[in-house]
């Protein structure tokens, strides 16, 4: 069973139906206990960072997650699923994250006023050498376009995590990967092909 | 480098798809999510409803439609029309839409903006506003549809909208659309130069070239309809026309 953690967030039943579409046993569930029970989990977000991060801790999630990232159960985050587990938010805050990555979520502030914030549309990544050898990209293109929607990103303090990076007025990191645990800046189950081959190669991966 | 967005606009009412003429006369296009799963297939970089019913019953099954085209559609859906309240927005976004799209209540309740913002990010904040040139110079706002004038100026109304966190502008130009005449590329330029937020062009495609043109006048979306949805172009046709004038598209 795949728990796709109910944190507040829009994307749930989005998530829920991609995951389902490649062949996963998705439950959306805002229960710790079932979050513990999971094979796999992933955490999906969409909507802003104070809410968010106020929903895992209501919800008491938190421990059930640290517990379950602790034992290696494979995770997925994505958006805010990726910026929680950073120590805290620039946007409606400073607000505290999970802090299982040192680093900090800052706003884009592109000097060029060509480029709008928030970040919206298809953008092209880059595998690090990291990447490169992520099992969870296995056989997408070398510098795939994906689905972005978003106004702050991660800057995380040691760049060793960084798996996949893009560009707008700068480099900004789009996925990393430490252990068990994978989390994109970019919504998958919004990416069209490219997103759903993410998705089904975190569903037939070895739990 | 971040992508110039094509997005086919479906105009749903009763949960059918319609396409407007000057937002009058209307002509049966079929199935939302049939239409959907199309454009999906042909790539579209995005998707967007505009749920154009009179009553509260025909509105009601919008997310119906947004639920069942999150099924079997994995690409971006912008959905907009009959949003009043932030419980409306609630509803769209947990049936599987990314953004929302508000036009009117925005207008009556500018707080909106702000309270959908606060609550969802302002990325998944659409503001729609129908534009209308005035005689005297400038463009004016319309509400209901573009039916009524709210005696606003659109420029203003853009940057105060920006202000109050809405994440992109979906502007539509009354003068143009459903005359095929192409975008009104001044106010394209008008309004992508006065915001920071993204702006996404609408109103009075009626060839590909249309399409280049209001990318090239500062929009960092282009959307249509009647050109999608007859079959005179493919979403694909679209894009290798647009990547061959030079502009940044997502290759199929």
């Amino acid at each position: 069973m795949i728990a796709v953690v109910d944190v507040c967030s829009g994307n749930l039943r989005s998530v829920e139906k991609a995951i389902a579409h490649v062949g996963g046993d998705p439950v959306v569930t805002a229960d710790p206990d079932v979050v513990r029970r999971a094979d796999k989990i992933v955490v999906p977000g969409q909507g802003a960072f104070g809410m968010f991060a106020h929903g895992l801790e209501a919800r008491g999630l938190e421990p059930a997650l640290r517990e379950a990232l602790a034992r290696g159960v494979p995770m997925l985050g994505i958006c805010l699923g990726l910026q929680v587990l950073f120590e805290d938010s620039e946007e409606q805050g400073p607000v505290r994250g999970l802090g299982l990555l040192p680093g900090h979520i800052v706003k884009f502030r592109p000097t060029d006023r060509t480029l709008k914030v928030p970040h919206i549309g298809w953008n092209q990544v880059q595998r690090t050498a990291l990447g490169a050898r992520e099992p969870l990209l296995r056989g997408l293109p070398e510098s795939p376009y994906v689905y972005f929607v978003h106004s702050y990103y991660a800057a995380p303090s040691d760049p060793s995590v960084v798996a996949l990076e893009c560009d707008y007025g700068g480099g900004f990191c789009a996925a990393v990967r430490k252990d068990n645990l994978f989390a994109c800046q970019f919504h998958p189950e919004k990416s069209q092909a490219v997103g759903l081959a993410i998705l089904r190669n975190f569903v037939e991966a070895r739990a | 480098m971040l992508t110039r967005r094509i997005i086919p606009c479906l105009d749903v009412k009763d949960g059918r798809v319609v396409k407007g003429t000057n937002f009058v006369s209307l002509r049966d296009a079929g199935d939302p999510v049939e239409q959907a799963s199309a454009y999906d297939a042909q790539g579209a970089d995005e998707i967007c409803f505009l749920d154009i019913s009179a009553s509260p019953e025909g509105r009601s099954t919008l997310t119906d439609v947004v639920a069942r085209t999150a099924d079997r559609v994995f690409a971006p859906l912008t959905v907009g029309g009959g949003v009043r309240v932030v419980d409306d927005a609630v509803r769209l976004l947990d049936a599987g839409a990314d953004k929302i799209a508000i036009n009117t209540a925005a207008i009556r309740t500018p707080q909106l903006v702000n309270d959908a913002a606060a609550r969802f990010g302002a990325q998944a904040i659409v503001v729609a506003i129908d534009a209308k040139r005035r005689a005297d110079g400038g463009w004016e706002v319309f509400s209901h549809g573009g039916r009524t004038p709210e005696g606003i100026d659109a420029l203003a109304w853009c940057r105060e909208v920006a202000d109050r966190g809405a994440g992109e502008i979906l502007l539509t130009s009354m003068d143009r659309d459903g005359t095929r005449s192409g975008y009104d590329l001044e106010l394209v330029r008008a309004v992508a130069d006065a915001v920071s937020i993204p702006v996404i062009a609408s109103g009075g495609v009626g060839e590909l070239d249309h399409l280049a043109e209001g990318l090239l006048a500062g929009a960092d979306a282009v959307l249509a309809a009647s050109i999608f949805h007859y079959g005179r172009h493919t979403i694909g046709e679209a894009k290798q026309f647009l990547a061959a004038r030079g502009l940044p598209i997502r290759p199929l």
